[in-house]
């Protein structure tokens, strides 16, 4: 048995909201830097440079990428061996996002009542999803997201039958009804199988792995391929106004489903794609 | 083609503008977005003043993040505008100039657009730090209980934005 104190927890949050909201990961940088290098486009060329100057000035620690810092989802892989102490655990995840969010002036985007509407004030509550795992380590991602993005994604409850060229097509025509809404170039995050929720989940999840790893599972990084190549045709391109980059990069997570579904799940990132990590 | 406008915004300076051109924009400009909106729209319907003259204004759809002491602003980059359509054509009606988002809009935005000879750009959506480096000044002039989604008003200087609906009606989504 770890004991770990909340506190340890909470500052952990607090730090990586601030750093994820300035910092992108480099797998990220160096795929908008590539599509930039790829674009025949002068307008898509161009803006994505201007990305690429955004996040410099980002880099510098005073103004955060987006001025959509994001509603703060925060993934914990908890070792069955750890003992939290000093509190409530999801207590110390909402106390260091308000640290971050109000400390850290980033935009508090929540509003605590989806019907009434009203600010929350501190970006609280936290999208917490926990696991236990083995071990007595406390893995934390930290991944704010914007809600341009978050707008534009579905969940789909296909029959068996539409196999896996039902399940392409309708992840092509999200980002094809997601045009220029969601900020692309995209990332796009599939959850294959599971059930409902679990798919949504595994959604999510997908936007957390890395651009520079392939899939672990052969046969869903070649549909990641294929699918990345004919998001890309669509030719909306940065912004929406053309170009061959719609999307930076396509990850799938499969699960076990019901004999009698198949359900998938699409959650759009914008090419904002923030994430960070921190075992404890 | 690249532009450059300077306030005052007008009719005639925008005129010759077509879908997909840039344009670097300089001069006051107001934040609303869809909160706002239903405000200022509910004022007018009440007959009252709404918190800035609507005649040739210029309103971005974006909610800033908190300036840090010293600036005048966080990062501010558009939001998505099909969450103003309900909105933005009662506006143009009243004389509106030019509408900043990003995406796309609705059949009855693009018509309101052409009927008054009006404009839509779009700004970087996830460029918000760069934009906020044109900001000059900021200064909330109404809802300030809306945080991030008060009415501000704004002073950039050579603001980088795309034009996406043209007062002709030529549409830079349209390919």
């Amino acid at each position: 048995m770890r004991e770990i104190d909340v506190k340890l927890v909470q500052e952990a949050v607090k730090s990586m909201c601030i750093e994820a909201n300035h910092f992108l990961g480099d797998d990220v940088k160096a795929r908008i830097h590539q599509c930039m290098c790829e674009e025949t486009s002068e307008l898509a060329k161009e803006i994505l440079g201007k990305l690429e100057e955004n996040m410099k000035i980002a880099e510098e620690g005073v103004f955060p990428l987006c001025q959509d810092t994001g509603m703060a989802c925060i993934f914990m892989e908890i070792g069955q061996d750890v003992h939290f102490t000093g509190g409530l655990l999801a207590d110390a995840v909402n106390a260091g996002v308000r640290d971050a969010y109000v400390d850290g002036y980033l935009r508090k985007s929540v509003v605590g009542d989806p019907l009434e509407r009203k600010n929350t004030g501190d970006n609280t509550p936290a999208d917490l999803y926990t696991e236990i795992v083995e071990g007595d380590k406390v893995k934390i991602t930290v991944a704010p997201k914007g809600f341009g993005s978050e707008n534009m994604s579905q969940v789909k409850m296909f029959p068996p039958s539409a196999g896996r060229q039902g399940v392409e097509d309708f992840i092509v025509k999200v980002c094809s009804d997601a045009g220029a809404n969601p900020c692309p170039p995209v990332v796009v995050g599939v959850g294959i199988g599971g059930n409902f929720s679990r798919a949504a989940v595994n959604a999510k999840k997908a936007l957390l792995k890395p651009f520079d790893e392939p899939n672990s599972d052969p046969y869903y990084d070649e549909m990641e391929k294929v699918l990345l190549d004919r998001i890309n045709d669509l030719g909306i391109g940065p912004q929406g106004t053309g170009g061959k980059t719609t999307a930076l990069k396509v990850n799938i997570i499969a699960a076990p489903t019901h004999i009698a579904g198949l359900p998938v799940a699409v959650n759009i990132n914008c090419h904002v794609s923030r994430h960070k990590e921190r075992i404890l | 083609m690249e532009y450059r406008i300077t306030e005052p915004f007008t009719k005639d300076k925008i005129k010759d503008l077509k879908a997909g051109d840039t344009v670097l924009l300089t001069g006051t400009i107001y934040t609303a977005r869809d909160a706002a909106h239903k405000r200022i729209v509910d004022m007018i319907h009440n007959g009252q003043k709404p918190p800035f003259d609507i005649e040739n204004s210029v309103i971005y759809y974006a909610g800033p993040s908190p300036a840090k002491p010293g600036n005048p602003i966080g990062s501010a980059g558009p939001t998505t505008s099909y969450r103003m359509d309900a909105y933005a054509p009662e506006l143009l009606e009243l004389g509106q100039l030019i509408m900043i988002g990003k995406g796309q809009r609705n059949d009855q935005v693009k018509k309101a657009v052409i009927d008054n000879k009006a404009a839509y750009f779009i700004a970087i959506g996830g460029a918000a730090a760069l934009i906020a480096q044109c900001i000059k000044s900021a200064e909330v002039i109404a809802f300030e209980d809306l945080g991030a989604e008060a009415v501000r008003k704004l002073y950039v200087e050579d603001m980088p934005v795309i034009v996406a609906l043209d007062p002709e009606g030529g549409d830079v989504y349209v390919r």
